[in-house]
């Protein structure tokens, strides 16, 4: 049998373009069911094991899915944002914990998610390295995040502009890495987490600069009345924000009105849960007619639709995998019936040398279980990729 | 050596028919086969190497009557006692030098050991090719090939050699040379020669010289042909 994978492997090797081209047929055939299968699980786990475990989440009315999407896996689809207002509306109720996220800015191409601490206790989220939030201008990164960027606390991170000429757009703030979180296999690996506030300071809702008072180059002034001075535009605002700096952040607008996203409502039981969810049906007063422009949706509700989709969308790919399969497979056969013909000199070379006919199928044989194992060897191997990068794959194709 | 009685054959479908009633090749001889093409020179050398079997009659070749053998059996006795050389070498392209006077062994119950390779190597320095065992075989001149075609006859030690048309396609030069070897390694091996060939000037070389043009084994089973050495 040695003898035969011997001569096989030196034909293939011989035939060697000929010979990859079935191997990748044959790979081909197997990776793509198979990866789509592996990838289709894990996005399933990742879809549903978060979902599950956020009971309802409030935010505007639309898409349902881009809400959840966007609130579960920091998705780039950024809903209508709602008034920051709508986190103690929820928690006048009485029936649920509000937990408010506004995710809408980036950071070198990972999500930045400002929230509060609350959220890192519902995750369950652990500080692997250094600390949680304290001060303005922090962020905590996901294990992903500074796995990726190889930043670890004591670093600084810029949150990325949102257009590039726009002067009165978000201008990138340098954050402050506090900490790191310990590794969760989920969406919270691969994002920064900041304060709100820090969120508004990077929209530029929150901002510090020099005491306008007390400046003496008259170009920054445009002018003072009555003890206000309006400053111009080439009043340099701080891009980051220091232990010197940080007394002189402020705001110009009502907190209560600075957008988020969406408040993560935490029901205190089933009861509340539903009742809460009761009043974005119609306009309740005690929701202040929050239904008129926002919605409340279960997202494993949501993301089962979604799945039902996919494996929807699957079931047609496996049909389509299958139908490009058996002709895949038909057109081996028909390659390897036609290199049968053009080998009849060598085998009738053999025959008259005294080789038996078993021994020429074993040689055949061999050269087709080569195929196969190549083939399967590197099925395998694709397949341990794919494993391996499972969790940004499924984020990158299912999850945006 | 040879003995062949009586033996009729006929291919499916075609007109061609041999009959040859007796033909014996002693141990040892060089008989040489001459003839017009489609007289049955190569099918005579294929019902002796039991690649086709008489229709009626028998053939036995060193004892055994190999047109009685059955299949498995014709090609165990024929790996093991007839080395064929072909008319156009029949290398396997894929394979380099070394590899393609191995084949017989590692196509055959034959048993391919250190001492094989050894004996291969010997052989084909002997024939003038040992410094190119690593070469594929679709590298090497008309005459490189023909050599190794002839190490692969004989590296089992067969009794008996076949050669069809061995020289064919060869300048006068190399058609000498390649006959030297191929009487060198008979008379190495102590092995019969049987060879069909066209080239008439190296017929004086042979003991004996068939003519299939006017070939009548029945009446003449010892006749030397036209050319007899």
């Amino acid at each position: 049998m040695i003898d035969s994978l011997y001569v096989a492997w030196r034909y293939l090797t011989y035939n060697w373009g000929r010979s990859l081209t079935l191997v990748a047929c044959v790979t081909l055939i197997a990776v793509l069911p198979l990866a789509l299968e592996l990838l289709l699980g894990e996005s399933q786990r990742q879809l549903l094991d978060r979902a599950e475990t956020t009971p309802l989440v409030v935010g505007a009315k639309g898409s349902s899915l881009d809400l959840a999407m966007n609130s579960l896996y920091f998705g780039d689809t950024v809903p209508e944002p709602i008034p920051m207002a709508t986190v103690a509306r929820v928690a006048d109720t009485g029936l649920a914990e509000p937990i408010p996220l506004y995710v809408r800015f980036k950071a070198r191409g990972f999500p930045i998610v400002g929230t509060n601490l609350d959220y890192f206790e519902f995750r369950g989220l652990k500080i692997a390295q250094g600390r949680t939030l304290s001060m303005l201008g922090e962020c905590v990164l996901g294990a992903g995040v500074a796995q990726a960027l190889g930043l670890e606390p004591g670093d600084s991170l810029f949150s990325s502009p949102e257009t590039l000429f726009d002067l009165a757009g978000v201008f990138p703030l340098k954050m402050h890495v506090a900490g790191v979180l310990a590794p969760t296999h989920g969406a919270d690996d691969l994002a920064v987490f900041v304060d709100l506030a820090t969120a508004w300071v990077i929209q530029g809702l929150m901002h510090g600069h020099e005491d306008v008072t007390r400046v003496t180059d008259p170009t920054l002034v445009m002018g003072r009345s009555d003890g206000n001075v309006t400053a111009t535009a080439k009043l340099m605002q701080y891009n980051e924000i220091t232990p010197e700096n940080i007394g002189s952040f402020h705001d110009h607008g009502d907190p209560a009105e600075y957008p988020i996203t969406a408040v993560i409502a935490l029901p205190r039981d089933t009861k509340s849960g539903a009742i809460l969810r009761g009043r974005y049906v119609g306009a309740d007063p005690d929701t202040k007619g929050d239904a008129q422009t926002q919605q409340i949706l279960v997202p494993g509700q949501v993301i089962e639709g979604l799945l039902a989709n996919i494996f929807r969308i699957k079931n047609v790919l496996d049909a389509v995998i299958l139908v490009v399969g058996t002709a895949t497979v038909l057109a081996l056969i028909l390659v390897f019936a036609l290199s049968l013909r053009l080998r009849q000199r060598e085998i009738r070379t053999i025959f008259k040398l005294g080789c038996s006919r078993s021994t020429v199928a074993r040689l055949l044989g061999a050269e087709i279980g080569i195929i196969l194992a190549a083939a399967a060897t590197l099925t395998g191997l694709l397949l341990a990729v794919v494993a391996h990068f499972d969790e940004p794959l499924v984020r990158a194709l299912f999850i945006r | 050596m040879i003995e062949v009685r009586d033996v009729q054959f006929a291919y499916r479908g075609g007109s061609f028919r041999l009959a040859i009633p007796a033909l014996r090749v002693p141990g040892g001889e060089r008989l040489a086969v001459i003839g017009p093409s489609g007289s049955g020179k190569t099918t005579l050398l294929n019902l002796i190497a039991g690649i086709l079997t008489p229709a009626q009659g028998r053939v036995e070749v060193a004892g055994s009557e190999v047109s009685a053998l059955a299949d498995a059996q014709r090609r165990d006795f024929r790996i093991r006692t007839i080395g064929f050389v072909f008319q156009d070498f029949e290398l396997l392209d894929y394979l380099d030098v070394l590899d393609n006077i191995l084949h017989p062994y590692r196509i055959s119950a034959l048993r391919l050991d250190r001492t094989v390779r050894e004996r291969a190597r010997a052989l084909a320095e002997r024939l003038g090719v040992g410094d190119k065992l690593k070469r594929r075989a679709d590298d090497l001149s008309q005459g490189e090939k023909q050599r190794v075609a002839i190490c692969r006859a004989l590296l089992p030690g067969p009794r008996l050699i076949l050669a069809d048309e061995a020289t064919g396609n060869l300048d006068p030069h190399n058609k000498g040379l390649i006959l030297d070897l191929l009487f060198d390694s008979v008379d190495t091996h102590g092995a019969t020669l049987l060879a069909v060939t066209h080239d008439h000037e190296l017929l004086p070389r042979f003991d004996r010289v068939i003519d299939f043009a006017d070939f009548q084994p029945d009446s003449r089973p010892d006749a030397k042909g036209g050319a007899a050495a």
